[in-house]
């Protein structure tokens, strides 16, 4: 498999200040837009793409602790030590939504996270935001973020996660897909083997914010992924609903589910929450809040109730190119909503920090 | 012994890549219009995590019974013309998050399949969660000596929910299981101010999958508030809103579902 240009990901790895100092930077991918400066082209080996169809290759194997092993390509050194290696992770925020389908949101989202703060070459704050896809089933992270075709690489201190932005980057089973149509047709444990590798040997950097990417419903993924990373720590949980009580009534269990497991909630958003006509302005609702929507159910359970993203088509289509819609609409009522959300996660994650450091 | 679903003439499976794309809207909007044509049809939700059925008929409250041959579903109306079995009959209450890993959750589909005494149906509507995961090869796996009819896959218009079609499409592949067709669903939105139609989730990527699959395109559904509400208050969308937009598309579904079951048995 040769390593073309075009599947190269753009990668920034800072090592802490008791490594190597060196800040390797290599060639974005065709998705994202080139900096136009290079200093490091560091070669790197993709992970090679298996067919997801049952066939188990030791690569999921919890116990293997090594990427690639019996890959084709081969591989020089090992990766990190078994463990979660999250040292520099200073916060982690889970996204689970009840019912499905809320995932344009959460796109939107994730992308203002790291486009809060824009990047100059010579910046100096940038968030570094990291978002985990662990719908194993339906990875729809690559393409909402235009990486579609990209490969993962591997080197001596593990998977590189795939670059959109200098300061995001992702990881999905969808990278390791070798075609659109390919079904991950596995049961729960194999699934978990899976996170449990992108948690322990991809080589995320230094990160300051992980967003976890969950599939709707209450069972392995989330038990796995709560269980995992509760050796390190887990700010909080964003649930995302649709008005309607069919919507609701899922989220409620998603809601109960968190208070079993001790996961904090940072709160609920409420997406789809009202449609403008483009052409007469009107507003209408085409999920009815029958049951008092978001907000009433947040009232009852006593949970933050985030916001409202309001329904625009262009959510949607930016999704599809894979393009941010923050950035393609600017000044869509969702993209406010969008921007205040995540201005309160923020201060959440702030203060829970803050909080917990006095603590100590 | 007779088995419990000797009596289920024809078993349809509701299946989607993505969540929140309206299958169980279809599953109980088919159950409603094949009841409309004279016909019998019970709906096995094997959404353990997410059992959105018993409230679509306003029948969440109920209990679930035994007899001899096994469980008693849970009728709708007098007629006992449409039966379900969820897990949202068995919570104590009905928040209750189901937080179970794989095994246990197969172990129950198999029950599901094996112990309900649905008695005589035309129709065996099968709504399941969003994925290719446990519920789904379990569900195949438990039902494949009963013959089913066949999938409908239901995707919304966005290449998302298309991409995740795709997937599930090669999952029957995989699994034997016939594709009865593609529905498009929230294909479109008619302003009621305004008439006029905006596609919010885009337009024409079920249409366009199925032409690249080679499999039937069943019929775009467009959104509709009406029908949303209708099934939030559990009540019969087919017979409230014949003029709804929904409906004609739900209509042809049906028709395409029930015209191929008539050319299969003949």
């Amino acid at each position: 498999m040769a390593v073309g240009a075009s599947s190269m990901a753009g990668t920034q790895q800072c090592f802490n200040q008791d490594s190597i100092a060196r800040t390797l930077y290599i060639g974005f991918s065709h998705a994202a837009p080139s900096r136009g400066y290079r200093q490091f082209v560091l070669e790197r080996r993709p992970v090679p793409r298996y067919a997801v169809s049952g066939l188990n290759r030791g690569r999921t194997s919890p116990s293997s602790g090594r990427p690639g092993q019996g890959a084709t390509s081969g591989r020089a050194s090992s990766p990190p030590a078994p463990g979660l290696c999250f040292g520099a992770l200073l916060a982690t925020a889970a996204v689970q939504c009840g019912s499905g389908g809320e995932t344009p949101t959460q796109r939107g989202w994730k992308q203002s996270c790291a486009s809060l703060f824009p990047v100059g070459w010579d910046g100096w704050f940038v968030f570094q935001v990291a978002l985990l896809d662990i719908d194993i089933c339906g990875p729809s992270i690559p393409k909402m973020m235009g990486l579609e075709g990209e490969q993962v690489h591997q080197s001596g201190s593990g998977w590189s996660p795939v670059y959109v932005e200098e300061n995001l980057c992702v990881m999905s089973v969808g990278f390791l897909l070798s075609s659109p149509d390919d079904a991950v047709i596995w049961r729960g444990p194999k699934k978990n083997g899976l996170i449990k590798q992108f948690l322990r040997d991809v080589d995320w950097g230094e990160i300051d914010y992980l967003i976890v990417d969950t599939p709707p419903g209450t069972s392995d993924e989330h038990l796995s992924i709560v269980q995992y990373l509760g050796a390190t720590h887990i700010d909080g949980a964003v649930i995302i609903t649709t008005p309607q009580e069919v919507s609701l009534q899922d989220v409620r269990k998603e809601i109960n589910f968190c208070h079993k497991v001790k996961l904090p909630i940072i709160g609920v958003v409420e997406n789809m929450s009202g449609f403008i006509c483009p052409k007469c302005k009107n507003e209408s609702q085409i999920f009815p809040p029958t049951t008092g929507g978001a907000e009433k159910m947040c009232q009852n359970l006593n949970v933050s109730l985030l916001g409202k993203v309001p329904l625009d088509p262009q959510i949607g289509k930016s999704c599809d190119k894979g393009r941010s819609f923050l950035s393609e609409a600017p000044e869509s009522p969702a993209t406010l909503s969008y921007r205040n959300i995540i201005q309160r996660i923020q201060e959440y994650c702030d203060q829970h920090h803050f909080h917990e450091e006095k603590i100590i | 012994e007779r088995s419990n679903l000797a009596g289920v003439r024809h078993i349809l499976l509701v299946l989607s890549g993505k969540g929140g794309g309206g299958k169980s809207t279809i599953s109980t909007e088919l159950a409603l219009s094949l009841r409309h044509s004279g016909k019998k049809v019970g709906i096995l939700d094997v959404d353990l995590c997410g059992p959105s059925i018993p409230r679509m008929f306003r029948v969440q409250d109920n209990d679930v019974h035994q007899c001899d041959s096994g469980w008693v579903p849970v009728f709708v109306d007098q007629d006992k013309s449409i039966s379900l079995m969820s897990i949202g009959f068995l919570l104590e209450k009905p928040d209750d998050a189901v937080v179970w890993r794989g095994p246990k959750k197969n172990a129950l589909i198999k029950q599901f399949v094996a112990d309900v005494a649905w008695g005589d149906l035309d129709f065996l509507i099968v709504d399941t969660p969003p994925g290719t995961s446990d519920e789904h090869i379990s569900t195949v796996e438990a039902l494949r000596p009963y013959k089913p009819l066949g999938a409908i896959l239901v995707t919304t218009p966005q290449a998302v929910s298309v991409g995740d079609v795709r997937r599930e499409l090669t999952f029957c592949k995989k699994t034997g299981l016939r594709v009865l067709g593609i529905v498009e669903n929230m294909s479109g939105f008619v302003c009621p101010h305004c008439s006029e139609c905006t596609n919010i989730f885009s337009k024409g990527g079920g249409e366009e999958l199925a032409k690249h699959a080679g499999v039937p395109f069943l019929g775009c559904v467009p959104l509709d508030p009406q029908l949303s509400q209708s099934l939030e208050e559990g009540r019969d969308f087919i017979q409230e809103f014949p003029k709804s937009s929904a409906f004609p598309a739900l209509a042809h579904i049906t028709q395409q579902i029930l015209d191929g079951t008539a050319q299969q048995s003949s």
